[in-house]
């Protein structure tokens, strides 16, 4: 991409970071596929979310909680030694795990809940699949007095028992989802549902850049504080501007969080990583930028995982985080466009790459992160010394921990 | 004027309150679903709305999940669906069937081939649950050039400003979903929907049935009153799903439910 704007409609060229138009489009993709119930509160939300993104209060109480709350801003690391190992471009870390509740999640929580409370609902609900969103939402849901339900795949809650504990802990009341394929999307159908029946008194809070509009515009602002400081701390330790970005792709909110604010430095290559779980040819793997094709999924056009009559069909990663079978609209257009690459790696190869993290760095990444630290070893190593990149270390491995044991053999009690 | 037209309209005329029917195409199975729109049509059904099965079925209750589940279980797809049509239009021509259900099995198959496909078969409508009109530029222009009519909801939480927009859109009828809720939920207010529809009346002049949450010949009744006819969906496929395992059983109950409530509602 060397031009870095794209004609409109009416042939009008628009910088990229424009997007999405009034109506919620990134190009064909994103928009507003949902029931109709739900089409006066999309819109109330978008004006609410409207005014407030320029109200002084809103902004400033934020910060403050960005700041105080989740521990803002993450350091960006010089990953010396892992550099050393592949042996080409420096590689930097943007720490993201290092957030309260250790991950990027909290960024959007945050600022959702936040919403809620000036929009006067004392109610939210959110899905989740590993937990991490979930576990991120009972925590502002408890920080700002609201009560929260969480929605979560049956699968998913006998997986991840430890994420689910924590979300009691915080007060939280976890709902199993025992339709479809009880995992993530399922959940993400079950909250839409609740959403239909209690919207007078409830915000959803979706977990990443998907969903109706106006919430891949919003959940993308929330997390473009990865961005925004990158580009500052870069600019800071290193000088100029990184030659590319690296970030997981699950929903895609960690790497829109991160790519958006270099949208129009058209030299900063932006790199997302999908889940290539088995194996592309297998077919049993969570990268549908990669592999799958176009369609309508929970509120919004994008690229999805289906099969030749559009049923979603079943997805696989080790990463429950990236085990969903949609990805963020603007993620679509800009692999359309070309502004974006999109790549894919297997859970043998995140695997590999999170233990090389632990060993080289003594940092435990999530393994969603981890995908991106495959790819960005790999990057680094085909780029020269003077160049340098940024992975968007999106999460802490912590939860990983009985996922990893039970691969090597090993029983935690 | 369209066959959808002409039936919602003859009734009218009659002073006849429509009703209509949803079943999940290939719900339990492929085969029965051909006989059950027609023993429906013979316990007075009017218009039959016809589910596609997703995987996904983002709007609907428990029991028409399940529904779906079970029809994509011996893989049903929109093919299947549109084919059945075309079976069940070889032994009635009179009869609208609408296809309702979510737009991803649509978009795959593709807007143009849907379509010719779709009025081939003898489609009359569709209703697209997760389409709402701002998004179906495309679509309904595509409809239009088949004369398949898109008919499009409204709900509780419609404004006035957007009811205006949706039923100038919305071809035959509108269907008000008539509680914040999922198909199948049970807190339907009747004197709420009699407000929300004297205020789309003033509107618009498009019939109006009313659905979500009419389970009985009584709750029929009552709502017919304040419409131009009731959508019964749940309260039919609860019949299914009790039934099974003895498909033999099916037919019967469906034929008395609806029986009752046509009943019910030739006495308005
Ligand atoms: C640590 C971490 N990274 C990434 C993801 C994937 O989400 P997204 O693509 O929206 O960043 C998750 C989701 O749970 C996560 O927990």
């Amino acid at each position: 991409m060397t031009n870095e704007s794209v004609q409109d409609d009416d042939g009008v060229n628009e910088q990229i970071s424009s997007f999405p138009d009034d109506t919620g489009h990134f190009g064909v993709y994103g928009g507003r596929f949902v029931s109709e119930i739900l089409m006066q509160a999309l819109e109330e939300l978008n004006n609410e979310y409207e005014r407030l993104r320029h109200d002084e209060a809103f902004q400033a109480e934020l910060k403050s909680d960005m700041s105080h709350y989740v521990g803002r801003a993450s350091p960006l690391y010089f990953a010396q030694r892992l550099t050393d190992m592949a042996g080409g471009a420096k590689i930097y870390l943007k720490r993201e795990d290092l957030n309260h509740t250790g991950a990027h999640k909290i960024n959007n929580c945050i600022g959702q809940a936040l919403l809620a409370k000036y929009m006067g609902k004392p109610r939210i609900i959110a899905e989740t699949g590993a937990g991490q969103h979930g576990v991120a939402s009972a925590t502002v849901a408890a920080r700002f007095g609201l009560t929260c339900q969480v929605y979560m795949g049956s699968e998913d809650i006998e997986r991840q028992s430890l994420n689910v504990y924590r979300m009691k802990l915080l007060g939280a009341d976890v709902v199993p989802v025992t339709s479809g394929s009880r995992t993530l999307k399922d959940a993400l159908s079950e909250a839409m549902r609740d959403w239909v029946t209690n919207v007078d008194d409830t915000h959803y809070i979706i977990g990443t850049v998907a969903g109706p509009h106006p919430y891949p515009k919003l959940v993308r602002d929330f997390q473009s504080v990865i961005g925004r400081e990158t580009k500052a701390q870069f600019a800071d330790i290193h000088g100029g501007l990184p030659d590319a970005l690296v970030a997981c792709v699950g929903g895609g909110s960690n790497a829109m969080g991160i790519f958006y604010p270099f949208l129009e430095d058209a030299s900063v290559r932006l790199v997302g990583v999908e889940a290539a779980g088995m194996g592309l040819e297998t077919g049993e793997h969570a990268a549908p930028l990669t592999a799958g094709n176009v369609g309508v999924l929970h509120g919004n056009r994008t690229y999805l995982m289906q099969d030749a009559d559009g049923q979603i069909i079943d997805t696989h990663s080790v990463s429950a985080g990236l085990d969903y079978p949609g990805v963020g609209p603007e993620h679509a257009w800009l692999k359309d466009i070309k502004r974006a690459e999109y790549v894919a790696v297997t859970d043998e190869q995140a695997l590999e790459a999170f233990r090389s993290l632990n060993l080289l760095e003594g940092i435990l990444p999530a393994l969603e992160s981890a995908h991106a630290v495959a790819y960005g070893i790999e990057l680094a190593k085909s780029m020269d010394r003077e160049k340098a990149i940024v992975i968007n270390l999106s999460g802490r491995g912590d939860k990983d921990i009985p996922t990893m044991a039970k691969i090597d053999g090993i029983t935690i009690t | 004027m369209s066959r959808l037209t002409i039936k919602v309209e003859a009734n009218q005329t009659a002073g006849r309150k429509s009703l209509v029917a949803y079943i999940v195409a290939g719900d339990p199975v492929k085969d029965l679903t051909v006989k059950l729109m027609h023993a429906m049509v013979d316990a007075g059904v009017d218009i039959i709305e016809l589910g596609f099965p997703f995987s996904d079925p983002e709007a609907e209750g428990p029991v028409i999940q399940l529904a779906h589940e079970r029809a994509l279980k011996h893989g049903t797809s929109l093919r299947d669906v549109l084919l059945m049509v075309e079976e069940f239009r070889q032994g009635d021509t009179d009869t609208p069937v609408i296809l309702m259900g979510y737009l991803n099995p649509i978009e795959l198959m593709g807007y143009e081939a849907f379509c010719v496909f779709a009025s081939s078969t003898g489609v009359d409508g569709t209703i697209i649950v997760n389409l709402p009109p701002e998004e179906s530029g495309v679509f309904s222009s595509h409809l239009e050039n088949h004369d398949i009519d898109s008919v499009y909801l409204l709900a509780p939480t419609t404004t006035d400003k957007r009811a205006a927009y949706v039923t100038a859109q919305s071809r035959g009828f509108v269907y008000y979903v008539s509680l914040k809720g999922t198909t199948g939920a049970s807190n339907l207010d009747v004197t709420d929907v009699g407000e929300k529809l004297s205020r789309f009346r003033e509107i618009s002049s498009l019939p109006v049935m009313v659905g979500f949450g009419i389970k009985d010949a009584a709750t029929a009744a009552e709502v017919a009153q304040i419409s131009d006819g009731v959508v019964v969906g749940s309260a039919i496929v609860n019949l299914i799903a009790k039934h099974e395992n003895e498909l033999g059983s099916v037919i019967p109950d469906v034929t008395e439910l609806l029986g009752g409530i046509r009943k019910s509602l030739d006495k308005i």
